[in-house]
């Protein structure tokens, strides 16, 4: 996504060299000026080209937004279909909601567990391969595996393997080890959701960075070590800043989709034990569907949608402070 | 200790780091394929093992005979083809005219569009929801088509395919036009074949999706021979509530194999194809 990082994209598309090519084409029928010139010809082109995604994006997602927030000012009896304005009630029984802080909590901790694990995995596994040896093709295929297991499917035999006569407890069993009851204690179950999404996901930072990887010049690290440097300073001074724009752009991926885990919630732990792994988008949905407060659930929706719009744009600031930029 | 023994020794040490931390990645998926065909009592024996004595199919044959199986296959596999390919179509439209037309307002639309990618799935779902009710819509494939197709995916493909448009030398668009094309067929007979890597990475990633999905069949269909597959696997549970762990691994076996084989096969292409269609 160069467009995210870099500015300068839309100018390297050849701008000058397209009109002369118009200009041309447009005096070969030029005995009297047709209404149809190749320049009108082009913008109807670029309205038709556009208008099945432009169509979609307004109708599956800006109107439904729009919805959103007028469901989020109305309190909504399902079974009668009535719909009254209540102003900012919904809002104001967020402060009140005794569940909120610890749904709060919870998406937080998975958030951070997922994201620290997985750039921090990610990174590890993609320097790893990046080294000349035979095999590392066939490791790349076993870390990315997980990315095309179905998220279900995942979930569930991770669920199986960890109960508590399951194939973990079976294995640290082997070794003397009596585990816990994985999904049946707070901390435990959260860590366990963190653990799946993170080994199910990462082949995917693991691939952008590998592909990072790859363009680092290698004369800069023969440079250093011409120098003297060692392979941790070269990690710090030269690989890490060269491919700062990769950790960002994974970095919000990763938490963005973090903030978007329902599958692997609902299917794992169904945001229990009590409320440990109830995180944001699980809880919107329990009160939409299930308890069918739709007003009170498009208010936790649009809380989400703000949380992800606030870390896409506190992100998009910090790149000026630590992405490297090359030139 | 020679160099070269020492580098022997390096690479050794480095293959057996990755074999171990492989484990957790690999060892569920080959786990589910052996426990699918493992007696119901043997899945619980302690400690696990891959393998068993007297392997049997039942489980498999189970999966059919309980819920409409071979339909929800059938579902999830008409689906996720309809998706992909109009998914190609729209995104590769839109990503040529916003990297190679211009017009009046490309860089506002632009940025309309882009907000698709920011607005979470979960966020819209209640409001489409009252849509597609108000549309007659609910208990359908309409709804995961649609939305699929049209928003969230597809707008990752466009930005895709703009990026990769966006690189390619203007002197092929010129030819063309020389030779008196007109957008259609340039966007067609020009672009379209040159994108293939960009198609494919779009049709990996739109397929997976549409096939993966499980928030929205759950919110949208009611009817078991409605279901797609992620759905219909949560629901091998017994009278009781209790899982029929043999069967749901078999039918999670069906559902992940298939996949998963191409992806092994094609692997090369497809991780190739993720790094540099302008993901980076």
């Amino acid at each position: 996504m160069a467009g995210l990082t870099r500015t300068p994209d839309a100018s390297r598309a050849p701008t000058g060299a397209r009109d002369t090519v118009t200009r041309v084409a447009s005096t070969r029928d030029s005995s009297k000026p047709p209404f149809w010139t190749n320049r009108r010809r082009d913008v109807l082109a670029g309205y038709l080209f556009i208008a099945p995604q432009l169509a979609g994006v307004v109708l599956f997602v800006l109107i439904p937004v729009g919805l959103a927030i007028w469901y989020s000012l109305s309190d909504w009896n399902v079974f009668t279909g009535e719909q009254t304005f209540v102003g900012v009630d919904n809002y104001a029984a967020l402060a009140a909601d005794s569940q909120l802080p610890s749904v709060l909590w919870a998406t937080a901790v998975f958030c951070a567990g997922v994201v620290i694990l997985n750039i921090g995995l990610g990174l590890l596994l993609a320097v790893l391969l990046n080294r000349r040896f035979r095999g590392a093709t066939f490791f790349r295929t076993l870390f990315f595996s997980p990315v095309v297991v179905s998220v279900v499917a995942w979930t569930l035999v991770w669920g199986f393997l960890l109960q508590d006569n399951g194939g973990v407890n079976g294995l640290l069993g082997a070794i003397g080890i009596t585990g816990p009851n994985w999904l049946q204690h707070g901390d435990t179950a959260m860590v366990s959701v963190i653990i799946t999404q993170v080994i199910r996901s990462v082949g995917v930072n693991m691939v952008l960075f590998l592909a990072a990887l790859q363009g680092v010049p290698s004369h800069l690290y023969e440079a250093a070590r011409i120098d003297g440097a060692g392979s941790r300073v070269m990690f710090t001074r030269i690989t890490l800043p060269l491919i700062s724009p990769t950790v960002l752009l994974t970095s919000i991926i990763t938490i963005v989709g973090a903030l978007q885990s329902f599958a692997q919630i609902a299917v794992l732990t169904s945001g229990g034990p009590e409320l440990s792994t109830t995180v944001l988008v699980y809880y919107v949905f329990q009160q939409a569907f299930e308890f069918n407060d739709i007003g009170y659930g498009s208010t936790l929706a649009l809380m989400l949608l703000s949380f992800v719009m606030l870390l896409t744009l506190l992100q998009w600031q910090l790149r000026r402070k630590w992405v490297f930029h090359e030139q | 200790m020679s160099s070269r023994s020492k580098s022997l020794l390096r690479r050794a040490l480095l293959v057996t780091a990755l074999g171990v931390l492989a484990i957790p990645f690999v060892v569920p998926t080959i786990w589910m394929v052996a426990a699918s065909v493992k007696p119901l009592p043997e899945i619980f024996k302690s400690p696990p093992s891959l393998w068993t004595p007297d392997p049997t199919l039942s489980a498999y044959s189970e999966a059919f005979s309980f819920q409409p199986f071979a339909r929800q296959y059938a579902n999830s596999v008409y689906i996720a083809v309809l998706v992909t390919v109009i998914t190609l179509l729209v995104s590769s439209l839109a990503g040529y005219a916003f990297a190679r037309i211009r017009f009046p307002g490309a860089n506002a639309l632009f940025l309309v569009v882009l907000a698709g990618l920011l607005v979470p799935s979960e966020v819209t779902i209640v409001p489409l929801f009252q849509m597609f009710k108000r549309a007659g819509m609910i208990n359908t494939h309409w709804p995961l088509i649609l939305v699929t197709a049209l928003a969230g995916p597809c707008v990752l493909a466009t930005f895709i395919m703009r990026q990769f448009f966006i690189a390619l030398p203007a002197e092929l668009e010129e030819a063309g036009r020389l030779d008196g094309l007109g957008r259609p067929a340039l966007w067609w007979r020009i672009f379209l074949p040159l994108a293939k890597p960009a198609l494919s990475a779009v049709a990996i990633l739109t397929f997976l999706t549409s096939w993966n999905l499980y928030l929205e069949p759950t919110v949208y269909l009611t009817s078991p021979e409605l279901f797609t597959l992620p759905q219909a696997l949560t629901r091998f549970t017994d009278a009781y509530g209790g899982d029929m762990w043999n069967t749901q691994l078999a039918a999670a076996t069906m559902t992940v194999l298939p996949v998963l084989i191409v992806f092994v096969v094609a692997q090369r292409h497809f991780v190739e194809g993720l790094a540099h269609s302008g993901l980076k």
